[in-house]
């Protein structure tokens, strides 16, 4: 059973959406009070909005401090904002991310590029990794601002090209994040929840 | 691969899809839900669903009808007609729709492009502008709902869209809706020039030689209507979209 963590600001309802079709059982809850933990190993976290309003979110909510306490009980999937949260810092906002996964979030240069970066992208993967295979090309919807930039590259699993070659997807042990939206991206978002279910 | 959009624009109006001419004459196309399913399953790139007799009738945002076809959509999905207030807005993004598509209330409520942003990021949120005219008499901001152009400095109200908070710009040339005569590639270099916004463009699509021309000129995403839901010089419909587009 997959937690979708409801933390006010997010797409929760599309994960679900996509998760009832993939027959993968699946709970909103807008409050880690309710997490039992033989039910479940994994929480996906995902994330529309800003940074700053995403981390006060994560506060009042209670899921910020029980993602950051209970992380090596869950396998745990950030999408876009969700993986940003995950981070330390970003420059769009002043609040402190959950810091699990050390590096902040830059945003794109308009000089340089469209920004926002809105539609389907390239994802490459460039090591092993429990979601997405290395032998396959991959499609992803996006639509974001910013980036992430992890101090430990070995965090990296997948990259786009959007002008820079940004990080798109990332594992660390148990911890992962999507910079683009699964729940958004058909067959392709299908499999990858799939294997998330399976991790 | 493309790294532009093809969108399909569907118009609702009450009960059902239409399909229009000029803003004029609304023909029945079918039933959306149907239509979204038969979308969903040629993994378009993405929806834009507009609700044009909300504004009219005076109503907030078509709940019931995003409420049905959200769960159908694998793909992004995005949702205009009647939303007036950051309530309506977030209604519409609880139900599982990630981007909002506002027109009337952009010019009439000057916070609410703000608010939105402020809520669901400069990404959630898509400004529709209806635009008459040609590069040579001049371009107007055409309102749907009076069916009269405004005195709308256009180039000023553009430019100004980024930094209230918008995320993307749908313009759609009112005398070329439903003509099957190209694109106005003015008009998209007119935008291009006033924005470094994503820019959709809408109206008069024909096949994908105009796709092209409209990307040419600046655009990130070309949105059509009436190509993909007819077929032939009998304008029967037939829900279709370009396949092999590597």
């Amino acid at each position: 059973m997959i937690i979708i963590a409801d933390i006010g600001v997010g797409n929760t309802r599309s994960v679900k959406y996509m998760l009832d079709y993939l027959d993968i059982e699946s709970e909103i809850l807008n409050s880690s009070n309710n997490v039992s933990y033989r039910d479940s190993r994994h929480i996906i976290l995902p994330g529309v909005g800003s940074f700053d309003s995403g981390v006060q979110c994560l506060d009042r909510s209670g899921w910020g401090s029980f993602l950051q306490n209970n992380q090596s009980d869950f396998n745990i999937l950030g999408i876009c904002l969700g993986m940003e949260l995950l981070m330390g810092k970003s420059e769009e906002g002043l609040e402190n991310g959950l810091g699990m996964i050390a590096g902040m979030c830059v945003k794109f240069d308009q000089d340089k590029v469209r920004v926002p970066n809105i539609g389907w992208r390239n994802v490459e993967i460039t090591r092993k990794n429990n979601l997405l295979s290395e032998d396959k090309e991959y499609k992803f919807y996006f639509s974001h601002s910013y980036y992430i930039e992890p101090v430990d590259d070995s965090v990296i699993v997948g990259k786009t090209d959007y002008e820079i070659s940004f990080p798109s997807i990332i594992q660390k042990g148990n911890i992962y994040g999507c910079q683009f939206h699964p729940e958004r991206s058909h067959k392709f978002g299908m499999e990858l929840l799939k294997n998330f279910a399976k991790s | 691969m493309n790294t532009w959009r093809i969108i399909p624009l569907l118009l609702m109006d009450q009960e059902g899809l239409v399909k229009t001419k000029k803003f004029k004459d609304p023909v029945y196309i079918g039933d959306p839900l149907n239509t979204v399913r038969i979308f969903n399953n040629k993994f378009v790139d993405e929806i834009i669903i507009l609700d044009i007799s909300r504004s009219k009738q005076k109503q907030g945002p078509n709940i019931d009808l995003v409420a049905r076809i959200s769960p159908e959509c694998f793909m992004p999905l995005a949702y205009g007609g009647g939303i007036n207030s950051i309530d309506d807005a977030k209604r519409i993004f609880g139900l599982g729709v990630e981007k909002i598509v506002i027109n009337n209330a952009s010019r009439n409520n000057s916070k609410l492009i703000n608010q939105v942003a402020n809520y669901g990021g400069q990404q959630s949120l898509c400004i529709s502008i209806d635009i008459s005219g040609t590069l040579e008499s001049g371009y107007y901001v055409f309102d749907y709902l009076t069916g009269k152009c405004l005195n709308i400095p256009l180039n000023n109200f553009v430019s100004s869209l980024e930094s209230q908070g918008a995320g993307e710009i749908l313009v759609t040339a009112v005398d070329k809706e439903g003509t099957f005569s190209g694109y106005d590639l003015d008009l998209v270099a007119y935008i291009r020039e006033n924005s470094s916004l994503p820019i959709i463009v809408n109206g008069g699509a024909k096949n994908t030689d105009d796709f092209l021309a409209a990307i040419a000129k600046g655009a990130d995403a070309v949105a059509a209507g009436s190509m993909f839901v007819f077929h032939g010089s009998r304008k029967s419909v037939l829900i279709n979209y370009p396949s092999n587009r590597e």
